[in-house]
């Protein structure tokens, strides 16, 4: 199956459910199962969340989110305009947070790549954040009947 | 918001609301922070009966909420957990810190 969706929205809480809503119900004609749809939710969750807290430091801005499907494989975009991060690598450290004062745990980038087969942070300090995801749906093999 | 705050002998039971993420859990805390304040609070339990979702903002709930209580030697717990989110739980390090009931 071949289809792709954007969508542009502004960095604010109240828009976190949204995006997670809108990506689950984009996969629903692959006929995911329940834990691969809560896989995506918390993906599209971090991601979305790392927008409005970091890159904008909850002032608002604008998200960008694309969702192309090739076959079973979902190959997902969340991108921000906001200030960047410095080190990737040390940012994707589990545990490693620059907000413990808004008890954030650390664990959103980890969480991505748990939950996803794929994980590539792109950012540039000043410009902005893209961070790419790709997961493999619909892993359960039908079991071949009378081989 | 649907999850419910009381307080029994010295427990803070907080039943959770069915989506835990940036923009509720904010709310969870500081309900929670007001009650242990307020209230002669020691341990505090946590009922994941009615969630179906949880992101990393979860995990500083729970982490925030022992670090307030543990010097005062209260204890965190955990009820009603999934396996998703057990899994959560221990892939943050939290099983350590926080105690997993049934
Ligand atoms: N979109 C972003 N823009 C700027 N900084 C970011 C962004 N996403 C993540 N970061 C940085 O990477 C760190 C780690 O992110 P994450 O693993 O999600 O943990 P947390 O959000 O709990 O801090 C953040 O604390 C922040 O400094
Ligand atoms: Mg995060």
């Amino acid at each position: 199956m071949e289809n792709e969706i954007r969508m542009e929205m502004a960095a604010l809480p109240e828009n976190e459910g949204f995006a997670r809503i809108a990506v689950a119900a984009f996969l629903t004609p692959l006929n995911p199962t329940v834990e691969e749809i809560c896989d995506v939710k918390t993906a599209v969750s971090e991601a979305v969340t790392n927008a409005v807290i970091h890159a904008y430091d909850g002032q608002g801005g604008r998200i960008r989110i694309s969702c192309r499907l090739e076959g079973d494989l979902l190959h997902m975009e969340i991108e921000d305009f906001g200030k960047g991060i410095e080190d990737v690598k040390q940012a994707m450290e589990p545990l490693f947070t620059t907000r413990a004062d808004l008890e954030r745990s650390g664990m959103g980038f980890a969480f991505m790549e748990a939950f996803m087969d794929g994980l590539e942070v792109e950012s540039t300090p000043g410009k902005g954040t893209k961070v790419i995801m790709e997961k493999k749906l619909g892993n359960e093999p039908w079991v071949s009947c009378g081989e | 918001m649907q999850q419910q705050f009381e307080v029994i002998d010295h427990y803070l039971m907080i039943r959770l609301p069915e989506e835990i993420d940036h923009r509720s859990s904010s709310e969870i805390s500081r309900r929670a922070d007001h009650m242990i304040l307020d209230r002669e609070v020691s341990d505090v339990v946590f009922d994941f009966s009615d969630t179906k979702f949880m992101d990393s903002s979860g995990i500083g709930v729970l982490a925030g909420r022992h670090r307030k209580i543990s010097c005062f030697g209260g204890k965190v717990y955990v009820i009603h957990a999934d396996e998703r989110i057990r899994r959560i739980l221990r892939m943050s390090g939290l099983t350590d810190l926080v105690e997993i009931m049934e």
